[in-house]
């Protein structure tokens, strides 16, 4: 745990000393906005690396958890008028129950199957969203939903906002890590070594597997519902199967063994996003495409194993 | 129209999409079949042969069977370039690092798409000019025919390919075992070389004739692949005319759903047969005992 | 005496293969029992069997007088089998003694939200998994190579390694698949003195194994098996003079008059 302290120190001097600096780089000039958004993806980044990384399962369909982290704030505050803290509540229950739903059957799948009953479930869910037009706003989504507020105080400023998601993802964070660090992380990770072995060694590997996915839909979830306050504004676009994949990806370019893989994968990509790659226009789709390939080939183990491969290097030389 | 026309249309044209959905099923096995990939990128294939076809017709002016030709060709490439600088090299491959390439290739093949087409969908002129006519008060387009005349002949041109050339039946025994195929000197990199370049060439096939009929824009792929994929599972992954009955199916579900329960819901239903199969019977159901996995 | 665990008319087929054809037997607690059988003979699909990784088509299997044949795999080991795997099945990825404390997840219970928010009865808990988790290193004698990842450890220890984690299980009794496989003449005695170690600290042991010399030595009571069917049973001397197993055994390399 000592090492995990240090990292998370490090992130914790970052995430306070940045927004200062900021204001001197004009490269990462909207940062707030920018690292906004990179907080609400780390926490579903988070939950997809405890799935992918540490279990070894995969899903291509997290977007659709988001979504409904989502869309459940969005009309409990905007049509209900209801406070988004049921809002959020809401989320992860209807999460949590759905994940459970298609966690059963999907999970005793694997590989190739499990992949493709994710990207299935992921779609239908996008379709459900465009076509429910009566709660959903349908393709053209609806707007006016509240912000954030505790009393009477409105998380309505960046900054506030910012402190707000980030101190969610450090609890998120926070819970990931110490889950990694117990039987529980253990049983995942035997389970993603050697499924047999670990039932062999009395791990209950379907029910492991079914919480590690609803878990990570949770995390999605609660995302969702901060996305939805500090936006504002729903439609279905944020949420089709390019999201799903793009946080796969988002995990694997950082790399997949370890959270913290997640969460530089996730700061990094968003900014790549959101600002770096608003120059060219219509490129986006193919330079994703290429960095996933590339990275998936000549980097498999992600931009947290750099610092070992060069280390290697350097012993070998010698 | 009354009710029996309205029957057969939707009869027809769950037939007509059915067909596509059994190319692309076809163009997931024949991969499968000889690396046990599953190609995310499948899909792709068939929008790059809509796209292409596009450019050749109505960019070059090219007459119907040189476009067709340059079409399958330019995609057929894609297919082989794909396996040569994609999947050929990786060593070592485990089942997670080869979703996420062929998933990348898909998102580099969308890309390119876009970059080059925009994301406004294209149409493309019907193969003959014959005016539609009526069939039991139907109304039937004659490229529907087209799409059922094509997809028949590529099926039949495959079952003969696998059944009486040498490199089809060495392309099966690579399918039944990959280790003694290579012992017995079956080239079993070429192979996999001619799977992508056969699925590539089904694809482009699938997209230059449903083009006239649905349009094609750069981002069909996912859905189309999902759907295809729908149809090898459904038909038994691996299974050469399971995929080709559960294409069928799938299409005509699709279409009878859309026309009688809900046209918003269309594309969902295919995807709750396919987890549904997934589900409950992932060997799927058409592919007789022997033919489990792995087999034509 | 009771028996500890108890088989009766186990059948399982693979297709058209019956892999095993009615096989009972019973062990008694605080013996080693081994099973053997030429190559094939279906010693492995008994222990899967045994600790649940296959169903069995039929047959009854008790552990201390109750069934345990509906049970899967990790409620079976909760209940007191563990087992290790012919081709070695440790957790590659993890280090040696994570690899012993996932064998403690039977016998802990701090669920996602203790674990998460590490409550005072978690820490408690790790820290028991862990002192217990190093006593079981110690026992095998891998206690210098704890923090090293399990697939750099070489073959033998990855066996050491295995019977350790089974060990962490705190099982009434333990299956060895092939546990001398691949090991030199060294490690294999120093096996069989764990054996007995084992054995010593009120654990049943029940091994496969094809190494003659080690099941000759250690073993109280001896199974042969062959063609899925039970060939023989009792103690080394009388299985060593049966000539249906002399019989079973006449080509493969082995001769009982040395033994």
């Amino acid at each position: 745990m000592g090492c995990e302290k240090k990292k998370i120190l490090t992130l914790v001097s970052f995430l306070v000393i940045f927004p200062v600096l900021v204001n001197y780089i004009p490269a990462i000039s909207n940062y707030l906005e920018v690292m906004i958004f990179a907080g609400i993806f780390c926490l579903v980044t988070i939950g997809l690396s405890l799935l992918m990384g540490y279990a070894g399962q995969i899903s291509l369909g997290h977007a659709a958890f988001l979504g409904i982290g989502a869309y459940s704030s969005g009309i409990i505050t905007a049509k209900f008028g209801l406070s988004p803290w049921i809002g959020i509540a809401a989320g992860i229950a209807i999460s949590s129950c759905i994940a459970v739903v298609v966690g059963i059957p999907s999970l005793k799948l694997k590989g190739h199957y499990l992949a493709m009953a994710t990207l299935g479930f992921g779609e239908i869910v996008f379709i459900v969203f465009n076509e429910e037009v009566n709660l959903t706003g349908g393709p053209s989504g609806f707007a006016d939903i509240p912000y954030l507020h505790v009393g009477s105080f409105e998380f309505s400023s960046e900054l506030t906002y910012y402190i707000l998601v980030w101190a969610v993802v450090l609890m998120g964070l926070f819970f990931a890590l110490n889950l990694i660090h117990s039987r529980v992380g253990r049983a995942w990770r035997a389970i993603h070594g050697n499924e047999m072995a670990a039932e062999a060694m009395g791990v209950p590997t379907s029910r492991y597997k079914l919480k590690i996915f609803v878990l990570s839909s949770i995390y999605a979830s609660v995302a969702g519902s901060l996305y939805t306050h500090y936006i504002c504004f729903l439609n279905p676009s944020s949420f089709d199967l390019f999201w799903s994949i793009k946080f796969v990806m988002m995990v694997i370019v950082g790399g997949m063994s370890s959270v913290w893989g997640a969460i530089i994968g996730t700061i990094l990509l968003t900014y790549l996003g959101n600002e770096w790659l608003s120059a060219f226009k219509h490129f986006d789709v193919l330079v994703y495409g290429i960095i996933l390939l590339l990275i998936t080939m000549f980097l498999p183990g992600g931009i947290v194993s750099l610092p070992r491969i060069l280390r290697s290097k350097r012993t070998n030389s010698r | 129209m009354n009710d029996t026309a309205q029957l057969v249309q939707y009869i027809l044209t769950g037939i007509t999409v059915g067909a596509i959905y059994a190319l692309v099923g076809l163009g997931y096995n024949i991969i499968y079949n000889v690396t046990e990939v599953i190609n995310f990128a499948q899909g792709e294939f068939v929008v790059l042969g809509g796209l292409v076809m596009v450019f050749m017709t109505n960019t070059l002016h090219l007459s119907l069977p040189v476009g067709f030709f340059l079409t399958v060709s330019v995609v057929t490439i894609l297919g082989a370039l794909m396996d040569k600088l994609t999947i050929e090299p990786i060593k070592d491959a485990n089942v997670l690092t080869l979703i996420i390439i062929t998933i990348a290739v898909s998102i580099i093949f969308r890309g390119l798409a876009m970059l080059i087409w925009g994301r406004d969908p294209y149409a493309l002129p019907a193969f003959s000019k014959a005016p539609p006519f009526t069939l039991f008060h139907a109304i039937i387009q004659p490229q529907a025919l087209w799409v059922l005349g094509i997809t028949t002949i590529v099926v039949i041109l495959l079952s003969l390919f696998f059944r009486f050339t040498m490199m089809g039946k060495a392309m099966l025994a690579c399918a039944d075992s990959p280790e003694a195929s290579r012992l017995m000197g079956i080239p079993v990199k070429k192979m996999v070389l001619i799977s992508f370049v056969l699925s590539a060439a089904i694809g482009a096939v699938a997209g230059i004739v449903i083009t006239p009929i649905s349009l094609m824009e750069y981002d069909r792929g996912a859905l189309l692949g999902l759907k295809g994929f729908g149809a090898s599972i459904l038909g038994g992954l691996g299974s050469f005319s399971g995929a080709v009955i559960a294409g069928l199916i799938l299409g005509l579900i699709e279409s009878l759903c859309a026309g009688y329960v809900s046209s918003g819901y269309k594309d969902a239903i295919a995807l709750i047969v396919l987890l549904l199969v997934l589900f409950v019977k992932p060997s799927g159901f058409f592919a007789g005992k022997r033919a489990s996995l792995k087999k034509f | 005496m009771t028996s500890l665990l108890e088989a009766r008319g186990i059948t399982k087929h693979f297709g058209g293969i019956k892999a095993l054809n009615d096989i009972t037997f019973r062990v008694k607690p605080g013996q080693i029992k081994a099973i053997i059988g030429p190559n094939g003979a279906g010693k492995t699909t008994l222990f899967n069997c045994i600790s649940g990784v296959l169903k069995a088509d039929k047959g009854e299997i008790r552990l201390n007088g109750e069934s345990i044949v509906k049970l899967p795999p990790h409620r079976r080991a909760a209940a007191g089998i563990s087992r290790t795997f012919q081709n070695v099945a440790i957790f590659p990825e993890m280090t040696v003694l994570e690899n012993v404390l996932v064998g403690r997840h039977c016998r802990s219970k701090c669920e996602m939200l203790k674990a998460g928010f590490r409550t005072m009865s978690m820490r408690r808990e790790e820290k028991d998994i862990e002192d217990k988790g190093w006593s079981f290193l110690e026992f095998v004698g891998l206690e210098e190579q704890a923090d090293k990842l399990a697939s750099e450890l070489p073959l033998g220890d990855q066996r050491m390694l295995e019977i350790a984690r089974a060990l962490a299980t705190e099982p009434k009794i333990v299956l060895l698949d092939e546990p001398a496989g691949g090991l030199n003449t060294k490690e294999t005695e120093r096996l069989a003195e764990l054996i007995h170690q084992i054995r010593n600290s009120g654990v049943t042991v029940l091994l496969v194994e094809h190494d003659m010399n080690l099941v000759m030595d250690i073993s109280d009571e001896i199974l042969v098996i062959n063609f899925g069917k039970k060939l023989a049973e009792g103690d080394p001397k009388s299985v060593k003079e049966n000539p249906d197993v002399i019989n079973a055994y006449l080509g493969e390399d082995i001769d009982f008059s040395d033994l």
